[in-house]
C-alpha cells in the first residue's frame, strides 16, 4: 500500500539548532492528520519541510509515492493554507485563486471553469471581485482555502488556519472544513495548538513536543489512553489530575491509601515493584449517587468552585494532594465542604514515575 | 444617587474647550514661525533679485520686491550665460544631468531592488556576508574611493574598447564602421555608473528592509502556487511596494541631481551637470558679477528636487511610515 504522505528519518536544522530529528511519519490516502502541540514544537517546520518550502537537512519525504524530497512547492501536489491567509493583497479574490493556475499554464476556460466549482463550494461566489482588504476574516480564510483548491492537489497541509478567528467563527469554519474533508475526501495534514480542533477535526493525533512525535493515534486512543504523562497532560481540559505513589503488585500505593487497580488493562504485565503516578481526568470522576457504584472511593475537601454553566469545576484536595472534578452544572458545593467522589481504574491511567511513559 | 443625577445634569458636557492661545502653543508655532523664517527668506530673497534688473540690484536693497519685474535674468541664466569660452547658459548642463539622472535612477533602483528581494526573502549561503559587506560599504568615505575609481573606469574603458575593437576587421568586411574607442572615464555612462555603485548599500538596505516586513507567508502561498523568483518580484512584491519605490526615487534623484563632487571628477566640461555648471556661471570671474543671474540659475537648478518632493510628498511620508526607513 502506498501511503498519501510518507516521511522517512527527517531531519531539519536551523543553523546548530536540530528542530526536528529521525521523524518518521505515514499518512494514508484520504486521512485527515492533526499534528497537535505546543508553540515551538515544530509543528510549522514539519509542514513546511512536507511543502518545500524549507529545505530538509536530512531524510526523504514521498507524496502519492513518488520521492519528493527535492521537488519544488508547486510540483509536489499539496495545497497550503496559513494563519494569516497570505491573500495577495493587490488582487482580486478571483487572482488570488487563479494565480497558481497561471503559472501552471492551465488553459483559461479551464481556470474558469476551477475557480467557479471552488466558489461554490466554499460558498464565495459573490466576493470574486473584490479585494481581500474588503473580506472579513471568515471570509480570507475560505478564500485560501479556495486557493488550494482549484489546484487539485493531492494533500492539502493547513497551519493553524483558524487561529486568527474569533471564537465563534472558529468553530463554524471548524465546521466547514470537517464537512469539506467528507465531501473531497482528500488527505489534509492539519496545524494546530488548539486540543479542540484536533479532536473533533482529526483522524489521527500526533501529539508533537520538541520536534519528536510523542504519541500518534486516533482521538480516542490520545484521550484515553495516553502515551506518556506529557500526552495525559497536554490532552483535556481541565487537565488530567496526577497523583504520584508506588505501584506494588498491582495495588497502587499512596500515602495510607491501597488502591486496587482491578480492571485496569496494563500495557504490559507488571512484575517489578516501582514509583508510579495515577492519572485521573476531571470528568471521569463521579459524584453524588454514584459514588458507591464506583470501584474506588474518597473524601475530598473543596476548595474553590468554578460555575461554568454547563458544568462546574470543583478544586478540592485529595489529602495533600490537589485533584480536579468535574461536576454537573447544577450540583451544588460549597467551599470547606467534604465530599465523596468515585473513580473506576479502569479508565484512570498510569504511568511510571522515572520514565513517563504509561504502564 | 440622587446625587448622581443632578452632578450628571450640571456637571460640564460636550467636548472640553481649547485655550487658543496657551503657553504651548505660543511655544509650539512661535519655534515653527522662526524656523519656517529662517528657510524662507533666503528663498525669499533669490526670487525678488531673480526678478530685479542689475540697476535696481546695484541700489543694494535685497529685501525690497522688484520694483520692475523683468525675466530677462532666467532667460540668460538658462541660454545665454557664459562660462569660460562657452555662452550656452544652464541649458546644457540641465540636460547633461537629466542624461546621468534618468539611466541612473532606474538602473540603481532596479538592481537594489532585486538585490535587497533577493536579501529578505532568498536567503541564499552567504548572503548575510553579503549585506553585511554592503551595508560596510556605505560607511567607506567617498573621498577615499575617489581615486581608484578613476583609475577603474580609465582602465574598464579601454578593456572594453579593446573588445569591441576586435570586432572591426569583421565589421568593416560587411562594410560597416567600425567601434571607435569607448570611454567610461569622462563620460555620463562613467558616471552612470558611479551613481549606480555609490546608490547600493543605501538603496539595498531601504528595499531589503521593506521586503522583510511584508509577511513570510505571502512569499510561501506565491511559492506553493508555483511562482518563482521573478514571478514572485514582479507579480507580487512589486505591486505592494510602490511607496517604497517613491522613497527610492526621491532619495536617488534628489541625491544625483544634487552632486558636484563625482560630477566635476568624472566627467569633462561638455558633459558636466547642471551644478557644475550652475558653480562655474556663479564663479566665473569675467566682467560684472550679475546677481540677479546668479540666483535665476540657482533657482533653475534647484528646481528638480523640489518638483519632485511636491509631487511624490505624500506617497513619501507613507513610505517611510510603512516602515521603510526604519532600522
Ligand atoms: N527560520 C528559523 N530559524 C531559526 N529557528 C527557527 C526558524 N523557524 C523556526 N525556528 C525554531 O524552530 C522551532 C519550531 O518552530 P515552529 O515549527 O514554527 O513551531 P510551531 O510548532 O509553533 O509551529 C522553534 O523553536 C523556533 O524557534
Ligand atoms: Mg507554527
Amino acid at each position: 500500500m502506498t501511503y498519501s504522505v510518507e516521511i522517512k528519518q527527517l531531519d531539519l536544522a536551523f543553523g546548530a539548532v536540530k528542530v526536528l530529528q529521525g521523524l518518521d511519519l505515514n499518512v494514508s490516502e484520504g486521512e485527515f492528520l492533526v499534528l497537535l502541540g505546543s508553540s515551538g514544537c515544530g509543528k510549522s517546520t514539519l509542514l513546511n519541510c512536507i511543502a518545500g518550502l524549507l529545505e530538509i537537512t536530512d531524510g526523504q519525504i514521498f507524496i502519492k509515492g513518488k520521492n519528493v524530497t527535492w521537488a519544488e512547492p508547486s510540483e509536489r501536489g499539496i495545497g497550503m493554507v496559513f494563519q494569516s491567509y497570505a491573500l495577495y493583497p493587490q488582487m482580486t479574490v478571483k487572482g488570488n485563486l487563479s494565480f497558481g493556475l497561471k503559472n501552471a499554464k492551465i488553459p483559461k476556460n479551464e481556470i474558469e471553469k476551477r475557480v467557479a466549482r471552488a466558489a461554490e463550494i466554499l460558498q464565495i461566489g459573490p466576493l470574486l471581485d473584490r479585494k481581500p482588504g474588503a473580506l472579513s476574516g471568515g471570509q480570507r480564510q475560505r478564500v485560501a482555502i479556495g486557493r488550494a483548491l482549484v489546484r487539485d492537489v493531492d494533500v492539502f497541509l493547513f497551519d493553524e488556519p483558524l487561529s486568527n478567528l474569533d471564537a465563534k467563527l472558529r468553530v463554524d469554519l471548524r465546521v466547514e472544513l470537517k464537512r469539506l474533508h467528507n465531501q473531497l475526501q482528500n488527505t489534509m495534514i492539519y496545524v494546530t495548538h488548539d486540543q479542540v480542533e484536533a479532536m473533533t477535526l482529526a483522524d489521527r493525533i500526533a501529539v508533537m513536543k520538541g520536534g519528536a512525535i510523542m504519541q500518534l493515534g486516533s482521538p480516542d486512543e490520545i484521550y484515553n489512553k495516553p502515551r506518556n504523562l506529557y500526552v495525559a497532560d497536554f490532552i483535556g481540559s481541565p487537565s488530567m489530575n496526577f497523583v504520584e505513589g508506588h505501584l506494588e503488585g498491582g495495588l497502587f500505593k499512596v500515602d495510607d491509601m491501597v488502591l486496587p487497580m482491578d480492571g485496569y488493562v496494563f500495557a504490559a504485565p507488571q512484575t517489578a515493584d516501582r514509583l508510579a503516578t495515577i492519572g485521573i481526568r476531571p470528568e471521569h470522576v463521579v459524584t453524588g449517587e454514584l459514588v458507591p457504584n464506583a470501584p474506588l472511593q474518597f473524601n475530598v475537601d473543596v476548595d474553590l468552585v468554578e460555575p461554568m454553566g454547563s458544568d462546574t469545576l470543583v478544586y478540592a484536595k485529595l489529602g495533600q494532594h490537589p485533584f480536579r472534578i468535574r461536576m454537573d452544572g447544577q450540583a451544588s458545593v460549597k467551599v470547606g465542604e467534604t465530599i465523596s467522589i468515585g473513580v473506576d481504574p479502569s479508565r484512570a491511567s498510569l504511568f511510571d514515575t522515572a520514565t513517563e511513559d504509561r504502564l | 444617587m440622587v446625587d448622581a443625577t443632578v452632578n450628571t445634569q450640571s456637571g460640564p458636557r460636550g467636548p472640553k474647550p481649547k485655550k487658543a492661545l496657551s503657553s504651548t502653543n505660543v511655544i509650539i508655532y512661535g519655534t515653527l514661525f522662526v524656523v519656517c523664517m529662517y528657510y524662507l527668506l533666503p528663498l525669499y530673497v533669490m526670487i525678488v533679485t531673480s526678478l530685479k534688473g542689475m540697476p535696481e540690484v546695484r541700489l543694494g536693497n535685497i529685501f525690497g520686491p522688484p520694483v520692475e519685474v523683468t525675466f530677462q535674468p532666467w532667460v540668460k541664466a538658462w541660454s545665454e550665460a557664459c562660462t569660460g569660452i562657452n555662452c550656452e547658459g544652464l541649458s546644457r548642463g540641465f540636460w547633461n544631468s537629466v542624461w546621468i539622472l534618468v539611466p541612473s535612477v532606474i538602473i540603481s533602483i532596479a538592481i537594489a531592488s532585486v538585490s535587497g528581494y533577493a536579501l529578505a526573502n532568498w536567503r541564499f549561503k552567504g548572503s548575510e556576508v553579503f549585506f553585511t559587506i554592503l551595508i560596510f560599504g556605505a560607511f567607506i568615505p567617498y573621498q577615499v574611493m575617489i581615486y581608484p575609481i578613476v583609475i577603474l573606469l580609465r582602465e574598464s574603458g579601454e578593456g572594453i574598447t579593446s573588445v569591441l575593437k576586435a570586432f572591426n576587421p569583421m565589421l568593416e568586411a560587411m562594410g560597416f564602421e567600425g567601434f571607435k574607442t569607448f570611454r567610461l572615464m569622462g563620460s555620463v555612462s562613467g558616471l552612470v555608473i558611479v551613481h549606480t555603485i555609490f546608490g547600493m548599500p543605501i538603496l539595498t538596505l531601504l528595499f531589503r528592509n521593506y521586503f522583510t516586513s511584508v509577511p513570510e507567508e505571502l512569499f510561501k502561498a506565491a511559492r506553493v502556487d508555483g511562482a518563482g523568483f521573478w514571478g514572485i518580484y514582479f507579480r507580487i512584491m512589486l505591486p505592494m511596494s510602490l511607496p517604497i519605490f517613491v522613497v527610492a526615487m526621491i532619495l536617488q534623484v534628489t541625491g544625483i541631481w544634487n552632486d558636484f563632487l563625482f560630477g566635476v571628477i568624472y566627467t569633462k566640461p561638455e558633459t558636466y551637470p547642471m551644478t557644475v555648471q550652475l558653480n562655474n556661471i556663479v564663479n566665473s570671474v569675467q566682467g560684472v558679477k550679475e546677481y540677479n543671474v546668479n540666483m535665476a540659475a540657482t533657482l533653475l537648478t534647484g528646481l528638480v528636487p523640489l518638483v519632485i518632493y511636491f509631487a511624490s510628498g505624500k506617497l513619501f511620508v507613507r513610505g517611510i511610515a510603512a516602515g521603510a526607513v526604519k532600522g
